[in-house]
């Protein structure tokens, strides 16, 4: 593996219990990394393991060359913002920010110089005598990041960074931190179980999973082409559905659903699944709902929520299943009786997996 | 890892350093009871049970503690809600006057009491004249007099602890109860109480746990009325001493008896609300004549719970010999404040005091910060072990205390863990420690387990080794737990009596001996001025304390 920040087959075992299993992760330098996962999958304890609260039980941790796997946090120079922001409330935001300076053997003019100088980064300049419990949840973020950056890492790390805002800011927050770490260019790791997050924030987003990674690519990448059927369905909308795969054609795949045959486009680069029973996820903006009639599957409407210039219908199938579509909002009332029929250009909507466990 | 085995370590020397001060004496005790000058017996076991005398000290330590309970919580919880509940003219400064029993250590408190409803007391004077009798119209002796300081001083807890859970209670609950159709009372009973009923069974354990250690009344009032604690002194000083260790047994097994009971009668239970809300509006009276009646009383209670303090301070500008048959004093004077400043004699007392229970504070705060750090934030094994050695002290009445310390360091046998202490200036400040470590490390470790783990972690991350960060980060967000239980302790050495008069010498005598002898020789003057130093010191620590907690 080649980059900046390498992750290397990180193991961790509390109590006997994997927490995170052979995890390897390469970053460039200047790269932003989302870890995305439920909670419990390892996200937060591959941050630690990073930072060197804790240590792994295999594997290493690399920078710039160097293995930090078993240097204490204290010299590891990494800097982190945490979830809770951990800021000293006895101390002002200058002290604050001129904590991890003075580590470093900052002092008087230059020391003052740099906490002016990484305020007004986060557009705090002049707040160094204000006491931290003065301040927003917004502004106390500002601190934090100020804090973590001011004694310049080599990586910046993130805990749930917005999960303790108001979610009326954590939209404008997300884009003054992305442009913030944009303009500083640090390679940063930062945990999430928000897709938003994860998708706005980071250059690649890494899919955790009981403590295993799932996949790791960009945004489009994982929404377009899922690498297994957790990470199709943990990122972005679907419907989950067994059908049978009927025939494996150069058009297309043939699948029976409800017993009523589809034909469906495959998303590029993955392998023709094998004839048989198979579990299908569909975005509800790959399918098509009209008029009962042949190819479609029959289906009642259970649900309609408005989403802007479409809506997003529930629909129950005579066979029992459950699927969602995206349509017009006029397309059908709640209660009528429709078909649904995959759309022509699926736009790599449609996944087929292997049937079986999750 | 190093850093872990030095965590190891660490908490293996707390461990047997707090086993050594709090479990190894009174196993010695223990021990004592069942051995005779042959060998092992149960002579002395037998004779315990034996003599009717000893049951009636057991029985009456029992009784007076339970009736200590109801009475106290007589007069605090109606108080707690009056204060808590209503609004009337004055009701924020009365509720915090109403709370001033606390500053009084036991044997001030006695001493006061004495002044007041005492042969020769003000109010029992008083009473006297008004009625044209011919003597005092009450002796104050015996379990009534006992009963009367008991309750005096232990209503604060329930007083302090129903407050602070009123304070917690949020207005919504009744609210919620109000809407689903529930009267005043039933409120009350489904959901006021059952949300009270931990603070008030803590107060209960504690009053109850303070009286059946309780020395200072019955010693001056108890007249012919033993309990287990004056009976045990009694013992000793008719140098009966395995006797002693068995009824030291005895009462120890009472007190964890009770602790136990009280662990298994309420299991904790978490409130199902957060602490969010806001707590309930006072009820505002509107009746002019009700809202009268009710200041009226509230003034009036708070006069005669303050009639102690007064008389104390009264008392110690009287000089010796100068205030016979006069309603009140003819002369006044600072000359008591004086001698005990400047005789080198009476000062000496003072400095004793003070030093001992410096020494003592600081070496609880200590062991209770080595604590701290090593079981909550280090997590090592034997945390717990730890924290157990720490509340150990508590259930076990200082007379006890003192008894197991004398016994375990009047020996010299280096190779067992025992020196001679008693009779040295050591033995005191250790006794102090031993009794402090309790009140001092809940503090502390109470602090300890609020300060957000990830405070360190922060720091670590900014390149602040082990040290930095305790003296910049975690030392300065415990102040005001450090504060909290470094006052608590010294307050409580300062005025020592239960443990002082069964270890004190003529050389390391402290105030409250001080005290007794002054009361002793008729010298009240100077008894009352000490007093009033105690109540002092003790007055300032605690607003010192609740002013910084509350800013940090």
């Amino acid at each position: 593996m080649t980059g900046y920040l390498l992750l290397e087959g990180l193991v961790k075992r509390f109590d006997g219990v994997l927490a995170v299993d052979r995890v390897s992760l390469a970053l460039e330098r200047g790269e932003m990394l989302a870890l995305l996962g439920p909670s419990g999958s390892g996200k937060t304890t591959t941050l630690r393991l990073l930072a060197g609260f804790e240590a792994p039980d295999a594997g290493r941790v690399v920078v710039d060359g160097e293995d930090v796997t078993r240097i204490e946090p204290v010299a590891r120079r990494f800097g982190m913002v945490f979830q809770h922001y951990a800021l000293f409330s006895h101390l002002d935001v200058g002290q604050n920010v001129a904590f991890g300076l003075e580590s470093a053997g900052a002092r008087g003019d230059d020391l003052r110089r740099r906490v002016g100088r990484a305020l007004e980064l986060v557009d705090l300049a002049g707040f160094e005598r204000r006491r931290v419990g003065q301040l927003s949840g917004g502004q106390q973020q500002r601190v934090a990041l100020a804090r973590a950056l001011a004694p310049e890492p080599r990586v910046l790390l993130l805990d749930e960074p917005l999960s303790n805002l108001d979610p009326t800011l954590r939209e404008r927050t997300r884009r003054e931190i992305r442009d913030l770490i944009r303009r500083v260019g640090i390679t940063t790791v930062l945990v999430t179980h928000e897709q938003d997050e994860a998708f706005d924030l980071g250059d690649r987003v890494a899919v955790l999973r009981s403590g295993r990674l799932e996949q790791v690519g960009t945004p489009d990448e994982l929404y377009g082409s899922p690498a297994s059927l957790f990470v199709g369905g943990f990122v972005g909308r679907s419907s989950m559905l067994e059908v049978g795969v009927v025939s494996v054609g150069p058009a297309g795949v043939r699948v029976a659903v409800d017993g009523v045959e589809w034909e469906v486009d495959l998303a590029p680069g993955r392998p023709a699944p094998e004839p048989g029973p198979a579990v299908m996820l569909v975005r509800p903006e790959s399918l098509r709902l009209g008029a009962v009639q042949a190819g479609a599957i029959p289906a009642t409407v259970s649900g309609r929520r408005f989403v802007g210039p479409n809506a997003l219908f529930a629909l129950d199938t005579d066979g029992g299943k459950v699927l969602e579509v995206v349509a017009p909002p006029a397309a059908a009332r709640l209660g009528e009786r429709v078909g649904i029929w995959p759309s022509r250009r699926t736009g790599g909507g449609i996944h087929l997996f292997q049937a079986g466990p999750m | 890892m190093t850093g872990r085995r030095r965590g190891y370590l660490l908490a293996g020397a707390l461990i047997l350093v707090l086993g050594w001060l709090v479990v190894y004496p009174i196993t010695l005790v223990l021990l004592e009871g069942v051995r005779g000058p042959g060998g092992w017996s149960l002579h002395f076991v037998r004779l315990f049970f034996e003599r009717p005398t000893e049951w009636r000290a057991l029985w009456g330590s029992l009784w007076i503690s339970l009736a200590s309970v109801a009475l106290a919580a007589a007069v605090g919880l109606p108080l707690a809600f009056l204060f808590s509940r209503f609004d009337f003219p004055g009701v924020r400064v009365l509720g915090t006057v109403v709370a001033l029993p606390a500053v009084l250590p036991p044997l001030v408190g006695v001493l006061a009491f004495l002044f007041l409803y005492g042969e020769t007391g003000f109010v029992s004077l008083f009473v006297q004249w008004l009625f044209r009798l011919e003597g005092p119209a009450w002796r104050l002796e015996g379990a009534g007099a006992v009963l009367l300081v008991h309750a005096y001083s232990m209503y604060v807890y329930f007083y302090l602890f129903t407050r602070a859970a009123l304070a917690s209670l949020d207005a919504s609950l009744l609210e919620a109860a109000a809407s689903l159709g529930a009267g005043r009372w039933r409120t009350l009973r489904r959901v006021v109480l059952p949300h009270l009923s931990p603070a008030i069974a803590g107060a209960a354990l504690l009053t109850f746990m303070t009286s059946l250690g309780s020395f200072s009344a019955p010693y001056i009032f108890g007249g012919g009325f033993r309990v287990m604690t004056t009976q045990i002194v009694a013992t000793r000083l008719n140098g009966d001493n395995e006797l002693a260790m068995v009824e030291t047994i005895a009462l120890t097994l009472l007190a964890l008896a009770a602790l136990a009971l009280s662990r298994g009668s309420h299991a904790p239970h978490a409130p199902a609300t957060g602490r969010k809300g806001t707590a309930p509006a006072r009820v505002v009276v509107r009746s002019r004549s009700v809202r009268g009646g009710l200041a009226a009383l509230a003034w009036g209670l708070a006069a005669l719970l303050l009639l102690p303090h007064l008389t104390l301070l009264l008392v110690s500008f009287v000089p010796i010999g100068t205030w016979t048959v006069e309603p009140v004093p003819p002369v006044y004077t600072l000359g008591n404040y004086v001698t005990l400043l400047e005789d080198p004699v009476r000062a000496r007392p003072l400095a004793n005091s003070l030093w001992m229970a410096t020494v003592a504070t600081a070496a609880a705060v200590a062991v209770a910060l080595a604590a701290g750090i090593l079981s909550v934030r280090r997590r090592v094994p034997g945390g717990r072990t730890i924290e157990s050695l720490l509340a150990l002290p508590w259930a076990v009445p200082g007379t006890v205390f003192a008894i197991a310390i004398a016994t375990a360091f009047s020996v010299d046998a280096p190779w067992a863990g025992r020196f001679i202490l008693v009779g040295t200036a050591w033995i005191l400040p250790l006794a102090y420690l031993v009794r402090n470590l309790p009140i001092t490390s809940r503090a502390i470790l109470a602090g300890f387990r609020g300060l957000d783990p990830s405070l360190d972690e922060a720091a670590a991350t900014l390149g602040a080794g082990r040290w930095r960060t305790l003296g910049r980060v975690t030392l300065p967000l415990l102040r005001p737990a450090l504060l909290a239980g470094a006052s608590l302790a010294f307050v409580t050495a300062f005025g020592d009596f239960v443990t002082s008069i069964m270890l004190y010498t003529y050389d390391t005598r402290p105030v409250s001996l001080e005290i007794l002898s002054s009361l002793r020789q008729a010298d009240v003057g100077v008894a009352a001025a000490y007093g009033v130093v105690l109540m002092l010191v003790s007055a300032a620590v605690f607003a010192v304390g609740a002013e910084r907690g509350s800013a940090g």
